[in-house]
Parts: C-alpha cells; sequence; structure tokens
C-alpha cells in the first residue's frame, strides 16, 4: 500500500526505529531538519544544557528570533518592561554562547519565528521543522512535517538534533470547490475547527487537499496549516506543487543551480500515493463557505458571520452546554443577536497566522478609500520587518495609515500580549490571530477571531462585518478580497 | 527526573472541558527564564475568584486534578506542567489531553492519566459530594481509586516506562550517538542550513 504525505517525510527522517510494534512501540527517533528559537521557551532548555556541560549540536541547523516580547512602538529604545527585556537579553547571550544565528529587533530579518522562517527560504518541502511554540504548524504549508515542542523537546533538541516521537494517525481534511469573493483561507480553517472541533485532531496529522487548497497561495496556505493546532492536531501539511515552487526560487536560502534541480526532483515525490489510506477524512465545500467568525472563548465555537449567536441548549453535549454558557457570560453576549449586530472596540490585523504581505494588501484594498469607524481603534503590526519593509514599499503603510489604523513593528504583539500590545477588561477585539481564548488578548479581553478582510471591513463600520456589507468606496479603488 | 510509582492525595474536581494552557498560566507569567517558582502564576486569573475551586479548603492543598475534556490545549508552553507541579500537582486526570501537554508532562514527571468520561463524572461526583477525598493513582496497576470508585486509565507504555524509572530523555537518545552521526553522513546537501546566514 501507497504512503501518505506525512508518512513518507516521517520515514524519511527516521534516526533509529522504536522497538515493539503497536501500541506497545516505543518512539521512533526522528532527525531534525530546522530548529526555530525564540525568547520564551528556550532559556531554561539553554539553561539545561549548561548545567549538564553538553554543546548545542548543530547551530547550522538552528536559528532565533525576537518575537513574543518585542514592542510594536519605540523599538530603538531599550525595552521599558524589565522582565521582557531581561528575556530578550537572555536569548541574545545564549545565542552568542552557543553560536546560534539570531535576528534582534531593529533587524530587517526579525519578526515572528513562523514568517520569518519561510521568507528566508530556511522551510522546505519534506523536512522537519520544530519551534518551542505551537504555530509550528505553519510550515507545514511547505510539505514540510512541522511541529510546536516544550521547553524540555526543546532541549533534546538542541543537544541532539533528534526528537523522539510516536507515529501519529493521519487525517485528510478534503476541501473542494471555489471560494467566493470575500471567503478567504482563514473562513476554511474556522470552519474545519468548528467542524471536528478543538480537540478532533488530537493525535493527528492533518493533510488539506482538494481543489480549494490547490488554488490558494503560500500565504494562504500558511494560515491554515497555522491554525491546525487549534483543531487539535499538533501538525498539518500541504503537498508542495508549483505553487511553492515559485514562492521558494530565489529566496535567500533556497537551494541554487544543480541543488534546485535535485532538490525538486525530491519534492516532486512529497505527495500521498493514490493507494494510500488516510485513518480519517473529513469534507468541506468551499463553494457554500461564509466568512467565519468565533462567538466563543475557544476556536472550535465560530459560526458564519451571516448567523447569530448561538443557545446553549442548542448543544446536546452537557459540557458543550455548559462551555457555552460560560462562554456567553466571559464574552458578554446574549443567544441570538446577530453576529453582525455585534460592536467592537479594536481590530487586531496581525499574528502568524495573518500577518504576512498578502493578509495586509487584502485589508488594504477593503479600506482604500474608506473611512475608519471613529469609534474603533485598529493595529497593523506586520509579521516581520522585512513584510513591513514590503509592504511600505507598496505603499500599503499609507492606506493604513491614511484609514487611521496605527502601523506598528513586527512582533507577536496582541495575539498574546506579552508586550504592551493589550485589550483592556471587557474590550472587544476582531482579530486576525488564532487564539480566542479567556483573557488571551489581555485580562478580561474579548476575542472574535475572523480572517483580515472581515477585519478590515469590521473596521470600516465599526460591527463585525464582511466585504460584502461595505458601501462603495468613496474613490476609484480595487476591492478584491479573495487574496487572504 | 523523579521516579512515579504511586501517588495518593486530596483529589480536586474542575467542571470544565478545554481548559488551555492561557487559563492554566497567562502569558504574562511566561516572561520568567527560571524552570522553578511558578506555583502563583498556576490559574493566576482564576484564581482571583473566590469561588474558584483551589481557593476552598480542602481543595487548596489538593495533588490530583481530575478536569473535562480537552486540557491543555493551545500554546505549547511548558511552563503550564511547571505551574501544576510547582503548586503541588502530581497528577492530572482527564478524558482528553492535548498532545503537547501531554508530552511535555510526561517530561516533567508530571502523571497526565487518560480516563474514560464517564469515570471522570463518577469521581467528580464523589469529590464533590465528600471534599477532601484522596485519590490515589497507581502507575503500576495503571488504575485510580477514589472513595469507591476503581478506574483504569490509559498512559502510553514508554512514557510509563521512563515515569516508572525516572529516565532523563536526552540521556536516553545520547546513547544512540552513532546513530544520529550516520543519519547526519546521509543527509542531502541540497537541505539548507542556517548558516553561513544568507538574508535578501
Amino acid at each position: 500500500m501507497g504512503k501518505t504525505l506525512a508518512e513518507k517525510v516521517w520515514d524519511a527522517h527516521v534516526v533509529r526505529k522504536g522497538e515493539g510494534e503497536g501500541a506497545n512501540a516505543q518512539p521512533d527517533l526522528l532527525f531534525i531538519d530546522l530548529h526555530l528559537v525564540h525568547e520564551v521557551t528556550s532559556p531554561q532548555a539553554f539553561e539545561g544544557l549548561r548545567l549538564a556541560g553538553r554543546p548545542l549540536r548543530r547551530p547550522d541547523l538552528t536559528i532565533a528570533t525576537e518575537d513574543h516580547n518585542t514592542p510594536t512602538l519605540d523599538i530603538d529604545k531599550p525595552i521599558a518592561d524589565l522582565t521582557s527585556r531581561t528575556q530578550i537579553q537572555t536569548l541574545r547571550n545564549n545565542c552568542k554562547e552557543f553560536g546560534v544565528r539570531l535576528h534582534s529587533l531593529g533587524d530587517a530579518e526579525q519578526g515572528i519565528v513562523h514568517v520569518v522562517g519561510p521568507q528566508l527560504g530556511l522551510t522546505q518541502p519534506g523536512m522537519t521543522v520544530v519551534c518551542g511554540d505551537s504555530h509550528t504548524s505553519t510550515h507545514g504549508a511547505f510539505g514540510a512535517l512541522a511541529m510546536g515542542i516544550g521547553t524540555s523537546e526543546v532541549e533534546h533538541v538542541m543537544a541532539t538534533q533528534t526528537l523522539s516521537l510516536k507515529p501519529f494517525k493521519t487525517m485528510a481534511i478534503n476541501v473542494e470547490g471555489t471560494l467566493r469573493p470575500g471567503v478567504s483561507a482563514k473562513d476554511i480553517i474556522l470552519a474545519v475547527i468548528a467542524k471536528i472541533g478543538t480537540g478532533g485532531g488530537q493525535g493527528y496529522v492533518l493533510e488539506y487537499r482538494g481543489s480549494a487548497i490547490r488554488a490558494l497561495s503560500m500565504d494562504a496556505r500558511m494560515t491554515i496549516c497555522n491554525m491546525s493546532i487549534e483543531a487539535g492536531a499538533r501538525a498539518g501539511l500541504v503537498a508542495p506543487d508549483q505553487t511553492t515552487y515559485d514562492y521558494m526560487y530565489g529566496r535567500p536560502h533556497a537551494p541554487q543551480g544543480e541543488e534546485w534541480d535535485a532538490a525538486v526532483e525530491y519534492w516532486n515525490t512529497l505527495h500521498t500515493d493514490d493507494d494510500a489510506a488516510f485513518d480519517v477524512e473529513v469534507d468541506l465545500d468551499a463553494d457554500t463557505l461564509e466568512p467565519f467568525v468565533t462567538w466563543g472563548t475557544n476556536p472550535g465555537q465560530g459560526i458564519s458571520l451571516n448567523e447569530a449567536v448561538p443557545f446553549p441548549g442548542d448543544f446536546g453535549d452537557e459540557n458543550a452546554k455548559l462551555a457555552a454558557e460560560r462562554a456567553l457570560q466571559y464574552m458578554g453576549l446574549e443567544a441570538g443577536t446577530p453576529m453582525k449586530d455585534i460592536r467592537v472596540d479594536t481590530v487586531f490585523l496581525g499574528s502568524c497566522t495573518n500577518s504576512r504581505i498578502e493578509d495586509l494588501r487584502a485589508a488594504a484594498d477593503v479600506i482604500r478609500g474608506r473611512e475608519k469607524d471613529p469609534k474603533v481603534r485598529m493595529l497593523v503590526v506586520p509579521g516581520s520587518a522585512r513584510v513591513r519593509l514590503e509592504a511600505e514599499a507598496e505603499g500599503l503603510d499609507k492606506v493604513f495609515k491614511e484609514f487611521g489604523a496605527e502601523w506598528r513593528f513586527a512582533g507577536c504583539s496582541m495575539c498574546l500580549g506579552m508586550n504592551p500590545d493589550q485589550l483592556e477588561p471587557g474590550e472587544r477585539c476582531a482579530s486576525t490571530s488564532n487564539r480566542n481564548f479567556e483573557g488571551r488578548q489581555g485580562k478580561g479581553g474579548r476575542t472574535h477571531l475572523v480572517s483580515p478582510v472581515v477585519a478590515a471591513a469590521t473596521a470600516v463600520r465599526g460591527t463585525l462585518s464582511s466585504p460584502s456589507d461595505l458601501e462603495p468606496a468613496s474613490v476609484s479603488a480595487s476591492t478584491t478580497t479573495d487574496a487572504a | 527526573m523523579e521516579k512515579f510509582t504511586t501517588h495518593t492525595g486530596i483529589g480536586v474536581p474542575l467542571r470544565q472541558s478545554n481548559v488551555d494552557t492561557d487559563q492554566i498560566i497567562p502569558a504574562v507569567y511566561l516572561k520568567r527564564i527560571t524552570r522553578t517558582g511558578f506555583e502563583d502564576a498556576l490559574f493566576a486569573a482564576w484564581r482571583k475568584d473566590a469561588s474558584f475551586i483551589l481557593n476552598q479548603e480542602p481543595f487548596s492543598t489538593g495533588s490530583v486534578l481530575v478536569a473535562g475534556p480537552d486540557f491543555g490545549t493551545g500554546s505549547s508552553r511548558e511552563h503550564a506542567v511547571w505551574a501544576l507541579k510547582d503548586y503541588g500537582f502530581k497528577a492530572v486526570l482527564s478524558s482528553r489531553f492535548a498532545d503537547i501537554f501531554r508530552g511535555n508532562s510526561g517530561k516533567q514527571g508530571l502523571l497526565a492519566a487518560e480516563l474514560a468520561q464517564d469515570d471522570i463524572e463518577l469521581i467528580w461526583k464523589v469529590l464533590e459530594n465528600a471534599p477532601g477525598t484522596e485519590v490515589k493513582v497507581d502507575l503500576v496497576s495503571k488504575t485510580v481509586e477514589c472513595g469507591n470508585v476503581v478506574a483504569p486509565f490509559e498512559i502510553d507504555d514508554y512514557t510509563r516506562w521512563r515515569l516508572l524509572e525516572g529516565l532523563d530523555d536526552i540521556g536516553l537518545t545520547l546513547q544512540h550517538e552513532e546513530d544520529i552521526t550516520a543519519y547526519e553522513a546521509t543527509r542531502p546537501s541540497f537541505k539548507p542550513k542556517t548558516l553561513p546566514a544568507r538574508t535578501q
């Protein structure tokens, strides 16, 4: 029988097969091609190496950036928060001591670790990629097996360049059809999570397939793979194709010349065989998909933007009912309220889910020639310094600034509020990030997860909106909205 | 890592599903660079509410957390496990754990025991009817005892063995360093390296 894509990548990285069979099998030891490091989950791992007197085995397969704690204003000044400053300084010291390449705040390659890797061409098909961050699943968009790990595993990879893993089950997510204008990759993944639940992918590697996935750009595929973890799956991937190669060609660390040809020859083998079987298959219809939004406090609590806040009593399962009641209370929402009647205070465009150049372009296309609701504040945080430069070269910064949005420096920012970009208690936010957990964006903050174009339309109207709800723009402007 | 064979301690019923790692430890506490001292951070937001279970006696001295399904979802932060351990928890029982949380627990000697949801419900009832009831978690026999409830739990054999023996993962892997070196020699040359650094 044939193999799935995930199984092919797995098999190509087995250093040592675990002994035993089936449920009693020991884990396989897998080689790790790329280890991404940031300031939050690494200090204790570096300390572990130091205490044990162990070197970092492969600095040449390791790269670090500063992203979670970094301010998005005044980046040329010392970081005001002392504990943040200490953590960043600790990363700098550790990278120097262990010989790790680091892109610090102010560097043109600094940014969210999951934006930087692909941008530099370091993320390639068929690789194993890990990082002490659950959104490492992002890199699966290239047909890489990419997953988040804990700090003990970070230390393990630093010391051995391997990871002990038990084989996963495989799940196909088949998305067939054509997305309508205003519907994007974010809506696909939010709909998938609502369908299978936050635990639905637990123990699985997801493979996103079908005509709607093939039609997506790399930025859009990254958005989808990014949120595999919100469906409970540690990794999610898309088979590489010409779109992948076109994205990679010419990037700083992409193979060149004969190496490129050899790589492409290998990458062309990286697809699920026709006679391979997935453990589970899930289907989603792209033709009928509408913009999606979350109403609750976990990413599975989402519905179409055209619907109303659900009634807890509608949930059959007792735990889901209790969770819905609690979520509505926290979110300050009444069941039955149309989602589009919900007013927001803040719009956040950013995070490793939606901060790449196409996300910024799509949002800019919606707001160009329009005015922001004056009561709404909007933060635009590019995923990396490079994305910021690229956007400025295209004049997108001006579009956002003229609209009244704040144009910030790169980082994780308000996705998790480790830096000063936080919500106030009770503040409601339409956010292009990935988690609507209680307090995630600031203590007491209320998060609705949305796509970049929905975020942009919401900033115009002040209530949760899709681009199709907007009046025609005041000046002739492109309103292409399907690129997110 | 300390060996884990059995543990008996006060059970804490946390009747909630989808307890994500942002609830277990909010991001603001992740700025620390130490591996210990996170007890104050555990469920920091919820602990401000006087009615939260850990603010009630005798649960405040509990060491076995009995939670709803999908415990530990969200971020990969191992700090969630450190905070549970530093507070005094030795085991968490749930019908379903997030993969990364479960892995992190195994590395740190916190037992993540997977029970049937029906058994979780029975244990919740015992703990709510008789607060302070102890839960015995036996990793050797893979069973949990609480009042009149005796229930089996699941844990993968490899993690169980490592917990029972208190084994250090890195040490185990480095016993196979020759295999790693041999694998490295076979990697295709087109695979990228971060050094020397190339930029645009």
